[in-house]
């Protein structure tokens, strides 16, 4: 319920162009193709990142990620089970 | 001749060489020795050396040459050129019109022709011969046979014996005919003939048998150093629950139990860490939205404070303010000691007329939009209190009297204590709670004062809250006739109260008609001491974080005043033009303090750098209606939150002049620590005693 509430607020924050829940697996719930490519491509640089944080110090864990780009942010939040995608015009 | 043989060898000797040995050993041989007719003499020497003891036989033809003569060498050259080929063969070239010799010229020299008469079997000649030589052949055989035929029957009339000869001579002709068409045949000497032989093929069949394949899955997986540490962890931690589970003595019930418990956990583990990611993106979200005003907050330093010399400048940064929230206004304000950037806000509303409901909110510094804890309540909230070490007990005083103890940690909006009529709560709105060291059994415990006169303590033991009245404020001297003639003390309203940092017992009261009592834990009805601050309500009483002896207050009567509580007199007055509606010490500096009035003005003071003004002076809120009710600094950051009527929050961060620290002594190292606060205060005051007791 909160969870559905704070993803509610967050789409409606200002600057942010689109959110994306994506599970273990890589699949998101809207099957657009854009979609399914960020959700593909992130997961993957996230594990990565993970794993990089994780075999410097394996007590230590990622918490979140920031893709800095000209047009956009990207930021990263991973989970056990999921990863949340949120982009963000932070110019705006 | 043994000398020929040696000829081979003496070459080397006269230095001839040999370009190449194309002709036979003849040829060679014949050329050496017509050499060999030409120098006999070195030959004989030669001959001499190889066969020694024949005698030295000059023959008469021999050419007598002198010494030098014979030691002449003569190069002698072996090639395969015919010496009897002419060299000089011309012939006429009509292309260039002139006789051109011919470059290469035949060298062939022919010794001996000798023609053979063997014919090969299939050239023509032989085929010939061969049909002459064939029909006087293939007649002989047919009249042998032709022979042997009348022979035979000549010889049937004759003994068995010879026609057995005849039988044989037969034989024999037949052989020899036979051996004459085999002669005819040319068999080859080496004859070869394949034997072979094949057994008989069994005839091949093939079985073959199939099992159903083993079920196959396909499996990867990376072993990282943290994956293997993930799992050494889970395995840890199945261990521990092993263990105490088999510490615990388990009953059947207690397992379904377990289980069920295990369930809800695993569930509620799945949405709080869902909603922990959530959370997490919101805070980085807003932390892109809020971005210069988050850098603000870490890096401003307002560096015109150097051109002002003793002003400072309050720079906005964040405003929190929450939707279901706007019609109240900010009673109360209250920083988290352990963390640092959270704090609470108790909404509610100061207006006797419109009483309703009331909100608990907690905001976090590092998400603006949206508070962190909303507990909404069904009176309005007047005060609250965050304990000092725990930072999930949250103690609130209500409009109607009741007060209650939140617990962060819990999911449930509800208070975990509530106190009833029946319970002792207060009569009138409670206007300030404060926690308290845990007492000796280990409750923890706070105070509450409200207008009813009571200022009360009250215990968490167990589930319930026990209270314990501490005074009564009584308005001294006033008396009122009740019913039945009996007299009953006319209570005095208290209004805000503090606590001593030290000195745990000593606490002050301030009242509704404007004095401030000092008080002790101990006694009950009798005040310590009195002090006639103001002539209106005192709204806030707060003692100095540093000297212990001092201490500010303010009232709506628009002054501030500090006192040292020694003596009765205050210190300092200042006079702010507006209601004031509260007063906060700096937790950095025991000479600065902040206060607020309900023109929407901030004023700060240092009393180090000046005694008699604000340093700075600042409107904080857009629309000018709005009453500033609440102040508060940050125990770390210098940042102070402002509350309103409106329900906003404020948050202004400190410009350098307003953080000053006593400058340092060259040479000398700066001391730091509350001493040197405290030493400062002790000097200002000083200076306020000494013409008063000179004075006196």
């Amino acid at each position: 319920m909160q969870f559905e509430e704070t993803l509610k607020r967050i789409q409606t924050h200002k600057g942010v162009i689109g959110t994306i829940v994506v599970n273990a697996e890589g699949k998101t719930t809207l099957d657009n193709s854009t979609t399914v490519q960020y959700a593909g491509l992130l997961h993957q640089l996230t594990m990565k990142a993970r794993s990089t944080v994780r075999d410097i110090d394996p007590q230590n864990d990622l918490t979140f990620l920031r893709i800095r780009s000209k047009k956009h942010e990207i930021m990263v939040a991973p989970d056990k089970e999921y990863l949340l995608i949120v982009i963000q015009n932070p110019s705006e | 001749m043994p000398v020929v043989h040696k000829t081979g060898t003496v070459k080397s000797k006269q230095g001839s060489n040999t370009q190449s040995q194309k002709a036979p050993a003849a040829k060679p041989a014949k050329a050496a020795s017509k050499k060999k007719d030409e120098e006999d003499g070195t030959e004989m020497g030669e001959g001499d050396e190889w066969m020694q003891g024949k005698t030295l036989i000059k023959p008469l033809d021999q050419l007598d040459l002198t010494e030098a003569e014979l030691k002449e060498e003569f190069t002698r050259i072996l090639t395969a050129n015919n010496p009897h080929a002419p060299q000089n063969i011309v012939r006429y070239s009509f292309k260039e019109r002139s006789y051109k010799p011919i470059s290469s010229v035949d060298q062939l020299a022919v010794h001996f022709v000798l023609e053979g008469n063997l014919l090969h079997q299939d050239s023509d000649e032989a085929r010939r011969q061969r049909a002459k030589q064939g029909l006087p052949e293939e007649k002989a055989t047919v009249e042998t046979a032709v022979a042997e035929k009348p022979e035979t029957p000549a010889a049937g009339g004759e003994d068995a014996g010879d026609v057995e000869e005849g039988g044989g001579e037969e034989r024999a002709d037949s052989v020899e005919s036979k051996a004459g068409k085999k002669e005819q045949k040319i068999t080859n000497q080496f004859n070869f003939s394949e034997r072979a032989s094949q057994t008989l093929n069994n005839p091949l069949r093939e079985r073959g048998c199939q099992t159903e394949p083993p079920p196959r899955a396909n499996f990867s997986a990376t072993a990282n150093q943290w994956e293997i540490y993930d799992v050494y962890l889970e395995v840890l931690q199945k261990q521990e629950k092993n263990k105490e589970k088999a510490k615990a003595v388990p009953k059947k019930d207690d397992d379904k139990g377990k289980k069920k418990m295990m369930l809800v956990e695993t569930q509620s583990d799945d949405i709080t860490k869902v909603a922990k990611v959530a959370k997490i993106i919101e805070r980085m979200v807003n932390q892109n939205t809020f971005d210069d005003i988050a850098q603000d907050f870490k890096y401003f330093e307002d560096a015109s404070d150097e051109y002002r010399e003793q002003e400072g400048t309050l720079l906005p940064l964040w405003k929190f303010q929450y939707d279901k929230a706007k019609r109240l206004s900010v009673t109360a304000l209250c920083w988290n000691e352990s963390y640092k950037d959270l704090f609470a806000v108790g909404l509610g509303s100061y207006d006797f007329t419109k009483q309703g409901r009331g909100m608990l909110v907690f905001y976090s510094l590092k998400n603006s939009t949206f508070p962190e804890y909303i507990y909404p309540t069904t009176s309005g909230i007047l005060c609250l209190d965050i304990h000092k070490h725990l930072p999930y007990l949250v103690a609130v005083g209500f409009y109607d009297g009741c007060v209650a103890v939140y617990n962060l940690k819990e999911e449930t909006l509800q208070p975990i204590y509530k106190s009833t009529a029946k319970s002792g709560k207060h009569t009138d709105p409670v206007w300030q709670v404060k926690w308290q060291k845990d007492d000796m059994d280990n409750n923890h415990n706070f105070f509450s004062v409200s207008s009813d006169g009571r200022v009360v303590s009250w215990t968490l033991v167990k589930n319930e809250l026990v209270f314990t009245d501490i005074i009564k404020l009584s308005l001294a001297g006033a008396v009122s006739e009740g019913p039945e003639g009996v007299q009953l003390p006319i209570m005095a309203c208290g209004t805000s109260f503090d606590f001593h940092k030290q000195i745990d017992y000593l606490f002050l009261v301030g009242t509704e008609e404007g004095k401030i009592h000092k008080c002790s834990k101990a006694y009950s009805s009798q005040f310590l001491e009195t002090y006639n601050a103001h002539n209106m309500a005192v709204d806030a009483v707060k003692w100095n974080h540093f000297h212990t002896k001092v201490f500010i207050s303010c009232s709506s009567d628009w002054t501030v005043k500090i006192w040292d509580h020694t003596i009765k007199t205050p210190m300092f007055t200042f006079d702010l033009n507006a209601s004031v509606g509260d007063v906060a010490w700096s937790p950095y500096s025991s000479t600065v303090f902040a206060a607020v009035t309900t023109d929407g003005k901030v004023h700060t003071f240092d009393l180090s750098i000046n005694k008699y003004e604000a340093i700075c002076q600042q409107p904080v809120v857009a629309k000018k209606k709005t009453k500033l009710t609440h102040i508060e600094f940050n125990p770390v950051y210098p940042i102070i939150i402002v509350g309103d009527d409106r329900g906003y929050v404020t948050s202004l961060k400190l410009s350098p002049n307003l953080r000053k620290k006593p400058k340092e002594k060259k040479g000398q190292e700066l001391p730091k620590g509350p001493e040197v606060e405290i030493a400062k205060m002790e000097k200002l005051l000083s200076l306020l005693r000494e013409p008063e007791n000179s004075n006196a």
